[in-house]
C-alpha cells in the first residue's frame, strides 16, 4: 500500500532527502508546480516565443476570469456538489451591466445591480437544491439554460456596445504595467485559497463534502452550507462577467459558453474530488495555469483551434480518471 | 443433535448438517443442525447475531457455507443463488419488503413465472385470475393491477408472501413476517401458514415475538451465537426456558465497578412521541449514571436517541435539561445544551473518512477552534494530539485519514469528537459494535469515568451482557415503548430479554 509506504517514510527509515520529497509530492500543489515547470521547459524548447514577458501576460490575463470563476466551484465541488450554471451566470451579468448602461443607469448602479443578478441565480439554485431536493447536476443544468435564456430575451442574439470609458477602464486599465484582471484574480485567488483553508464557515464546506450524514450529525447546518456555496459561486461568476465585458466594451449573447468545462477541469487536475471533501484554490488556480500553457502552446505550435476544444475535454476526462482510479486502490 | 444418515426419518423434509460460515472477524455460524418435518411449522429464535438470518441466507442461496451439508427431501443441494434455491422449491420472505412500488400487485407475485403466450408476450387474463386468486386466499381487497406502493405496509407484507408462494415451494421461510402486521392480517397469515402446513410444506419461521411462535409452531430450535443451543417441542416447553436458552452464558468479561447511586435529573424526557418509531416516552437521566438501553433491534431505541438529538423533525413531547424546557431542533442545538451523540454505524454517521484524525476530532464544535471568524491550526492540533494520547489511538499521525485506522481506533476517534465538546449528557449508541475485545474494555472503562466525572450517559446496546454490566439502570423498549426500567442489582439477563420480547 502506497500509504504504508509514506508512513515509513515519514517514520524517519531511509534517507532524509527522500523523506523530504515524498512529503512534498504528496501536497498536490507541489506536484503541480513541477508539472507546470516540466510543460514550460518543454514549450520554451519549442518555440522562442513563449518564454517573453509578452506572451506571459497574455497567457495570465486570457486566465484570470477563469481564475475567479474556478475559486468558486472548487468550493462547490468541496461541498460534494457541481455547478454547470457558471458560463450562463457569467453571461447574463456581463449582458445585464451592458444593457443597464445602455439604458441609462449610472456605471456603478449598473454593475451593483448585475453583480447581484449573478447573486440571485445562485440563490435560486442553491434553494432548488436544499428546499426542493433536486441534485445539483439537474439544479444547476436547469439555471445555465434558464440564465442563458435570459441572455437571448435580452439581447435578441444582438451585440451590445457603446460602453462608457469610465466602465471600459475596468478591465482595461493596468495597474504598475500589469493588468487590472490580473489584479483581480490575484486578489480573489489568494482571499479565496487563504479563507477555505482557514475560514471557519467555509470549513464545514469540507464536512459536508466529506459525509453529509454525519456533518449534520455534528451540528453543521447543511442546508445554509449549501446555500451559501451556490450563492458564493454565482456571485464570483457574475462579477466575472461584468468585467469581461469592461474588458472588451461589448456583451454577445455566447460569452462565457465553456466556462464550466475550465473550470472543473482545473478544479479536479487541482485536486479537488468530485466525490466533495478535498480541494484547494491554489490547487485549481495550478491546473488553470496548466491548461493555460497546453493551450498557449497549441496555439504558438499553429495548432488548429478546433482541436483546442477537444484537447482540453479529454484532459479532464484523464484528470477525473486518474482521480476516480487513484480513490479506488487507496479504497481497496 | 447431528442423526445418522441411514437413522434419518423419511418424514423429514429439510435438513441442515453441521453448518459453518464465517464473515471477516465473526464466525457467525458454528456447527449448525436444523431438521424440519414435512407438515411442520419450525420456529428458529435467538438474539441479534445469534446466527438467524445468516442461516436462513445460506438456505435460500445467498451465501454459501464454509462446511456443512444441506439435505431436501434426501437429496444434498447446493443452493447456488436465491433463484437457483427458489427453482429447488426453498421460498423465503424477508424482512426487509423486496416489492418493486411501481409495478402492479400481479407483476410482484409472479416475478419468476408471469404467465406467458406464445412469443413470450404476458397473458394477462391468466395473470389477471392466478392473482386475483391470491388475494382472496390472503383477503387483500383490492384489485390485481393496483400498484403496490398504493398498498398498505402490511398488505405489501401480506404480498411478500403471496409472492413466496407462488410457486408450489417445499420449504417457505418467514423471517419475522409480522413485525409489520396489524393484529387482524397476522390472523390471516396465521391461517395461510396453517393450510400450507395442512398441504405438507415444510414452514420455517424466524420471530423475536416468542408468544407467536407458542401460537403457531410445533417444535422450535435456538441459536445462540452462532451455535445451536438445542430444538424442543412446542408442548413441551414454556416461554421461560426458552428466553433462558437464547441468553444463557456466562458473563465472561471484566465490566469497570458500577456507580454510586445517582444524583440529579439531568435529562427528562416526558411523553416523547414519533409516528411510526416510538411512542410515549418517558423517563429520566440522572447525573453520574450510566443509564442502558436495551431491546430487539426495531424497538425505536435509535430513532429516540436521535430525537432527543434533535435529528428528526416532527417530534411531539417535551424534553426538560436541569428541570427547564426546551426545545431542540437540530443537533447543534442539542450540542449547545451539552450533549453529544455517538451513533450506531461510525462509517456512515460518525466519521468523514476520507479526512484526517484531526479534522475528524475537532468536527462537532468548530466554533472552540477559531478566533473570531478564523480557525486557529495551533488549537485544532493540540485538540487533537490531547485525544489521540488520552485515547490511544493507534495512527502515525494527526494528519492521518481515517479510513486508514482500524475499527477500534476510527470507534475511538467518534468518542474523541464527541468528547471534544466536554458534553455532560452523553447518548452513545452501540458503542463497542464491531471492535476488537482490548479496545471494547477501553471504551466501557472511559464511558465509567465519564460518568464518575458527573456526566449523565444514556448506553444504548443490542448486547445484553453489555447493558448488564455497564448500567446502573436498564430501561428496555419493545416495539416503540418503555416495557419497564430495571435498577441494576435487580436485572437478569431473563428478565430484560423477557421485556425486550414484549411478555
Amino acid at each position: 500500500m502506497a500509504t504504508e509506504e509514506m508512513d515509513r517514510a515519514e517514520e524517519g527509515k531511509g534517507p532524509v532527502w527522500r523523506t523530504v520529497l515524498t512529503r512534498v509530492m504528496r501536497v498536490r500543489e507541489a506536484a503541480l508546480m513541477l508539472f507546470l515547470l516540466l510543460v514550460s521547459f518543454v514549450l520554451t524548447l519549442s518555440t522562442p516565443y513563449f518564454l517573453t514577458l509578452q506572451n506571459m501576460r497574455v497567457i495570465l490575463t486570457g486566465l484570470a476570469l477563469d481564475a475567479v470563476i474556478a475559486v468558486g466551484m472548487t468550493i462547490t465541488l468541496v461541498s460534494g456538489g457541481i455547478d454547470l450554471s457558471v458560463g450562463s451566470v457569467f453571461a447574463c451579468s456581463g449582458i445585464v451591466v451592458a444593457k443597464l448602461i445602455n439604458v441609462g443607469f449610472p456605471v456603478w448602479s449598473a454593475v451593483l445591480v448585475a453583480v447581484l443578478v449573478g447573486l440571485g441565480w445562485g440563490l435560486l439554485t442553491g434553494l432548488l437544491i436544499t428546499k426542493v431536493g433536486i441534485n445539483p447536476l439537474i439544479s444547476t443544468l436547469g439555471t445555465m439554460g434558464m440564465a442563458r435564456g435570459v441572455v437571448y430575451v435580452i439581447t435578441s442574439g444582438r451585440v451590445l456596445a457603446g460602453l462608457p470609458d469610465s466602465f471600459q477602464r475596468v478591465g482595461q486599465g493596468r495597474i504598475l504595467g500589469v493588468p487590472n484582471v490580473i489584479w483581480m484574480a490575484a486578489v480573489v485567488v489568494l482571499t479565496g485559497d487563504f479563507l477555505l483553508r482557514r475560514s471557519r464557515m467555509l470549513r464545514q464546506v469540507f464536512y459536508v463534502g466529506g459525509n453529509e450524514r454525519a456533518a449534520r450529525l455534528s451540528g453543521i447546518n447543511i442546508n445554509r452550507v449549501k446555500l451559501g456555496v451556490y450563492a458564493i459561486t454565482a456571485l464570483l461568476s457574475g462579477a466575472a462577467g461584468v468585467v469581461e465585458t469592461s474588458r472588451f466594451a461589448s456583451a454577445i449573447s455566447p460569452m462565457g459558453t465553456g466556462k464550466e468545462l475550465t473550470a472543473i477541469s482545473a478544479c479536479v487536475i487541482g485536486g479537488a474530488s468530485l466525490s466533495g471533501g478535498e480541494g484547494t484554490v491554489l490547487g485549481a488556480f495550478f491546473g488553470l495555469l496548466l491548461l493555460g500553457l497546453i493551450r498557449d502552446g497549441l496555439i504558438l505550435n499553429d495548432v488548429s483551434v478546433y482541436w483546442q476544444q477537444l484537447i482540453q475535454a479529454a484532459i479532464l476526462v484523464l484528470a477525473v480518471a486518474f482521480d476516480v482510479l487513484t480513490r479506488r486502490r487507496r479504497n481497496v | 443433535m447431528v442423526q445418522d444418515r441411514e437413522t434419518s426419518s423419511p418424514e423429514m423434509n429439510l435438513e441442515v448438517e453441521g453448518v459453518w460460515k464465517a464473515f471477516p472477524g465473526v464466525q457467525a455460524l458454528a456447527d449448525v443442525s436444523l431438521q424440519v418435518r414435512r407438515n411442520e411449522v419450525h420456529a428458529v429464535v435467538g438474539e441479534n447475531g445469534a446466527g438467524k438470518s445468516t442461516l436462513m441466507n445460506i438456505l435460500s442461496g445467498v451465501y454459501a457455507a464454509d462446511r456443512g451439508r444441506i439435505f431436501l427431501e434426501g437429496q444434498e443441494i447446493r443452493p447456488a443463488n436465491p433463484k437457483h434455491a427458489y427453482n429447488l422449491g426453498i421460498s423465503i420472505v424477508h424482512q426487509e419488503n423486496s416489492l418493486c412500488s411501481n409495478m402492479t400487485i400481479a407483476e410482484n407475485i409472479f416475478v419468476h413465472d408471469i404467465p406467458s403466450r406464445w412469443a413470450g408476450l404476458v397473458d394477462r387474463r391468466r395473470l389477471g385470475a392466478q392473482t386475483q386468486a391470491m388475494l382472496e386466499m390472503f383477503k387483500i381487497r383490492a384489485s390485481p393491477e393496483t400498484l403496490v406502493r398504493e398498498l398498505s405496509v402490511g398488505q405489501q407484507q401480506l404480498g411478500e408472501v403471496a409472492k413466496a408462494l407462488a410457486c408450489q415451494c417445499k420449504v417457505l421461510i418467514l423471517d419475522e413476517p409480522t413485525s409489520a402486521l396489524t393484529d387482524h392480517e397476522s390472523a390471516i397469515l396465521f391461517d395461510r401458514v396453517r393450510q400450507m402446513r395442512a398441504q405438507g410444506t415444510s414452514v420455517i419461521y424466524i420471530s423475536h415475538r416468542l408468544h407467536e411462535v407458542f401460537r403457531l409452531a410445533d417444535r422450535v430450535t435456538v441459536l445462540r451465537d452462532g451455535r445451536g443451543v438445542g430444538t424442543q417441542h412446542i408442548s413441551e416447553t414454556d416461554v421461560q426456558a426458552i428466553v433462558r436458552m437464547m441468553v444463557g452464558r456466562e458473563i465472561s468479561q471484566f465490566y469497570p465497578d458500577k456507580g454510586e447511586g445517582h444524583g440529579v435529573p439531568v435529562l427528562q424526557v416526558c411523553h416523547l412521541t414519533h409516528e411510526g418509531s416510538f411512542e410515549d416516552i418517558n423517563f429520566d437521566l440522572h447525573r453520574g449514571e450510566i443509564l442502558g438501553v436495551a431491546g430487539l433491534i426495531g424497538a425505536g431505541r435509535t430513532a429516540m436517541a436521535l430525537a432527543i438529538f434533535g435529528a428528526v423533525p416532527g417530534v411531539k413531547g417535551e424534553i426538560l435539561i436541569d428541570g427547564k424546557l426546551v426545545t431542540i431542533d437540530s443537533p447543534n442545538k442539542a450540542i449547545d445544551l451539552g450533549m453529544s451523540y455517538l451513533p450506531e454505524n461510525r462509517r456512515e454517521e460518525g466519521l468523514f473518512l476520507d479526512m484526517t484524525v484531526q479534522a475528524n476530532i475537532i468536527s462537532s464544535h468548530l466554533d472552540a477552534f477559531a478566533t473570531g471568524p478564523l480557525m486557529d491550526p495551533l488549537k485544532e492540533r493540540s485538540e487533537a494530539q490531547r485525544f489521540v494520547d488520552a485515547l490511544s489511538i493507534r495512527t502515525p499521525s494527526i494528519l492521518q485519514k481515517v479510513l486508514n485506522l482500524s475499527g477500534g481506533n476510527q470507534q475511538k476517534v467518534v468518542v474523541g469528537k464527541w468528547l471534544s465538546t466536554k458534553p455532560r449528557i452523553l447518548l452513545v449508541d452501540e458503542p463497542t459494535r464491531g471492535i476488537d475485545v482490548g479496545t471494547k474494555a477501553e471504551i466501557h472503562n472511559l464511558l465509567r469515568e465519564l460518568a464518575n466525572e458527573g456526566v449523565a450517559v444514556l448506553m444504548i446496546s443490542s448486547e445484553l451482557p453489555e447493558i448488564l454490566g455497564m448500567s446502573d439502570r436498564i430501561l428496555v423498549m419493545h416495539e416503540g415503548r418503555v416495557m419497564g426500567v430495571l435498577p441494576a442489582d435487580e436485572a437478569s439477563e431473563d428478565a430484560v430479554m423477557s421485556l425486550a420480547i414484549g411478555s
